[in-house]
């Protein structure tokens, strides 16, 4: 039997520091796109709540039972993240496996949002995006997914698109570390 | 030009993508006579106003949008999802 060994998409292009912020890569580990189907939210909810303990976020929200979260990531669409779904959830949604699809980035640092702002057309600042709470939108021509986390912004990309992403922002650190040097 | 969507916020227009009238929601009944489907797929008013747009925004949650809004001034009256607001 082949023994295959699972690849990160970053090669040796992460972590990349620059200034004030910090670019580096976690593992969203097993991903399940949770779509309830038309009127069955709620009772989603509820075996959510009953299989692991957190219901379907509103839109804009992550709702969480530690190591799982569950992520808004559209209408009528959350990524439960964290460990795998229970099967019974199909009742009540069509479960759609998405590992290995995503990628995901962490940018840390105060600078963050000012970082971002150079690529994304949304408010990032703590004020307008609190702990907790997640977006869809844009980054460059690229849809993405940023959450709040403690530890910064968490970015979900497509893993076809891991490449352009890092640079796109790695371009953006330096530039904003290059004006913080200017002064 | 932003538009408000109502599961995301204020938005900017590179988020969404524009399809046209929001007449295209009102589909004639699955018997209706070939002239009434043909109307409903060809005829459309050019109002100098406030006009019903349908806009999906792709680059956000997904969803479509009517968008109300007024074609001489450009002023966004109000955007609602199209069929209403189940499994959001």
């Amino acid at each position: 039997m082949v023994e295959l060994t699972a690849q990160t998409p970053w090669a040796a292009l992460l972590p990349v520091t620059a200034g004030a912020t910090g670019l580096s890569a976690w593992d969203p580990g097993p991903m399940t796109a949770l779509m309830p189907y038309r009127g069955r939210r709620a009772a989603l909810s509820e075996a959510m709540q009953a299989a692991h303990g957190l219901g379907f976020p509103d839109p804009g929200e992550v709702t969480a039972a530690p190591p799982l979260r569950c992520l808004w990531t559209g209408r009528g669409q959350a990524f439960l993240m964290g460990g795998p779904a229970d099967p019974g959830l199909s009742a009540q949604a069509a479960l759609v496996d998405q590992s290995d699809g995503w990628v995901a980035l962490r940018l840390e640092g105060e600078t963050a949002p000012e970082v971002l702002a150079r690529l994304v057309p949304v408010d990032l600042r703590p004020a307008a995006l609190p702990e907790g709470r997640t977006l869809r939108t844009l980054c460059g021509h690229m849809t993405v997914s940023i959450t709040r986390a403690p530890e910064g912004l968490e970015i979900l990309a497509f893993r076809s698109m891991a490449g352009t992403l890092v640079h796109e922002i790695a371009d953006a650190m330096r530039l904003v570390a290059g004006r913080a040097v200017l002064g | 030009m932003r538009l408000s969507c109502p599961l995301c916020g204020e938005r900017d227009r590179r988020e969404f993508t524009y399809q046209g009238a929001a007449a295209m929601v009102d589909r004639p009944a699955p018997g209706a006579t070939t002239e009434q489907w043909s109307d409903w797929l060809h005829l459309r008013d050019n109002p100098a106003g406030r006009t019903r747009d349908l806009w999906y925004h792709e680059a956000g949650c997904g969803a479509w949008l009517v968008v109300e809004r007024d074609t001489v001034t450009h002023e966004i009256f109000g955007t609602a999802l199209v069929g209403g607001d189940h499994a959001d």
